[in-house]
């Protein structure tokens, strides 16, 4: 059943560390100096603040995401275009074998209510939840005002492709975007556009690697170019990606830079399948049936590429469609 | 302060990672490598390193001139080694591409029509290939492009060959 009825938010009085409760359906969120407590009818866990922050802002600014984003081996959503819901244990094959598993489902807009206001209250003036550990100040100790500029970031959705005229603005000094202390070797060589006059707004080149050098977050795919469905989301990633994917659909990675290694688990149950070590230049997919996390030990360059096409997780669901893009 | 390298590929080096199986098919992540795909492709062989239903990305060994394309979708070329130039035509004639037609088309010699302009592209350079436009690459050099793209007629895929198929990647 779909709770449609906007949740209460949170707890009016804020707990001895200074930070406010907060409830939706039959979950209880709380967090102290260190952690932060999920309760549900019939489970408790707790995860970093650090790491529950870092996952639940992927999660709102993502607009849930293809699929399933888990915030760790227990806690999660998973994406219905429309509603959310939000599990316990549902993927962890122990939880579910010992009835230990929960799920509700939510409209989308009242769990992004919900999750947008853990986050303003929750993320203090030091902390930034996009940044890599190495960029942002610490999320722990009572609480210590707030980050309303980290966390309501504008997210890049290209209608065609960045530069384009009309449509969203490459990155510069200008602009606030300063190259990324990992990056301070790309080139940022333009390239030559020569446009025939009444051709400028359809002679468009942008300098990709540039843009992306400049990018002020990590783990963040944002659309950059569009061909009908098919999106290209780079994104920029240094440490462990904040969340594990588990797909609907198939995904499909392209290593520009420097080297990622991904841990890639059954998407339902968590068993241990493989692992990619991507470096640059090598493109894989991730299977349909998976769930993945990210390890860049330097800040890298990632091609995400997605097929929006709405039809398909209920094309892999139904098994009408292989969990694997290419069959040889 | 500790200064960073930032690595990229190129046809002339590149490193290549790999899938270590635990439990799984190794061909289920597809795994190839674009530098590696365009070092052993045919000037402009249009070679399929990713599949997503009718959507590719195409890896493309730029060097010397192409003959001239038109597709009927916006598509995007990333230069990922080397300098490539893009020239581009708005054609008299749009039945060159016909409507509902996937991928790009080839086009038989120069096409007639305007002039709309022409980018030099270097690593790290994407380029809108505007639906209906004709265009044509350049490259003096051994170039890589990454095109963002339809499958079409031309569209080469031999995954066999370019994909790992063992349980750990090969020396």
């Amino acid at each position: 059943m779909t709770t449609d009825t906007l949740p209460e938010l949170g707890s009016i009085e804020p707990n001895q560390h200074g930070y406010r409760d907060f409830t939706l359906g039959k979950f209880i969120f709380s967090r102290d100096q260190y952690f932060v407590h999920i309760r549900w009818p019939n489970g408790t866990h707790m995860l970093a603040a650090d790491a529950f922050l870092r996952a639940v802002q992927r999660d709102v600014a993502w607009g849930f995401f293809y699929g399933i984003v888990n915030f760790d081996t227990v806690i999660g959503t998973v994406n219905h275009y429309g509603t959310v819901d939000l599990f316990a244990g549902r993927f962890n094959a122990q939880y579910r074998q010992a009835g230990l598993d929960y799920s509700e489902n939510f409209k989308t807009d009242a769990i992004s209510r919900l999750f947008e206001a853990i986050l303003a209250d929750w993320t203090n003036a030091t902390f930034d939840p996009f940044a890599s550990p190495e960029e942002t100040g610490s999320a722990f100790g009572p609480k210590n005002g707030s980050n309303k500029r980290a966390i309501t970031r504008h997210r890049v959705t290209a209608k065609r492709m960045i530069g384009a005229p009309g449509d969203e603005p490459v990155r510069t000094d200008d602009n606030g975007f300063p190259i990324n202390r990992h990056f301070t070797d790309v080139p940022q060589d333009a390239p030559e556009v020569h446009a025939e006059p009444g051709f400028e707004h359809e002679v468009v080149s942008v300098n990709l690697f540039a843009y992306l050098s400049r990018s002020d977050v990590t783990w963040n795919p944002s659309v950059v170019s569009v061909c009908k469905n098919s999106l290209y989301c780079p994104t920029t990633e240094e440490y462990i990606l904040p969340i594990i994917h588990g797909n609907d659909r198939v995904e499909w990675f392209v290593q520009l830079t420097d080297e990622i290694q991904w841990e890639v688990e059954d998407r339902d149950t968590g068993a241990v399948r493989a692992r990619v070590t991507m470096k640059a230049g090598d493109v894989a997919a991730m299977p349909a049936d998976i769930r993945h996390r990210g390890f860049s030990p330097k800040r890298s360059m990632l091609l995400v590429w997605e097929n929006a096409s709405p039809e398909l997780p209920a094309l892999y669901a139904s098994g009408k469609m292989p969990p694997a893009p290419v069959q040889f | 302060m500790a200064s960073h390298r930032t690595r990229f590929g190129s046809l002339q080096h590149y490193e290549k990672g790999g899938v270590e199986v635990i439990k799984d098919d190794p061909r289920n992540y597809v795994f190839s490598n674009v530098f590696e795909v365009a070092s052993k492709a045919k000037p402009y062989e249009k070679v399929a390193v990713g599949k997503n239903i009718e959507y590719v990305i195409e890896a493309i060994r730029a060097e010397g001139t192409s003959g001239w394309r038109v597709a009927a979708q916006d598509e995007f070329a990333l230069v990922m080694d080397g300098e490539v130039e893009v020239r581009l035509i708005k054609p008299d004639d749009p039945s060159l591409v016909p409507a509902g037609s996937h991928g790009s088309i080839p086009l038989a010699g120069d096409p007639r029509g305007k002039k709309m302009g022409r980018v030099r592209a270097r690593r790290g350079h994407m380029t809108l290939l505007p639906a209906g436009a004709a265009y044509q690459f350049h490259a003096g050099h051994p170039s890589v492009i990454l095109l963002q793209t339809i499958a079409g007629r031309d569209t080469v895929e031999r995954w066999a060959q370019i994909c790992q198929t063992t349980p750990r990647p090969q020396a």
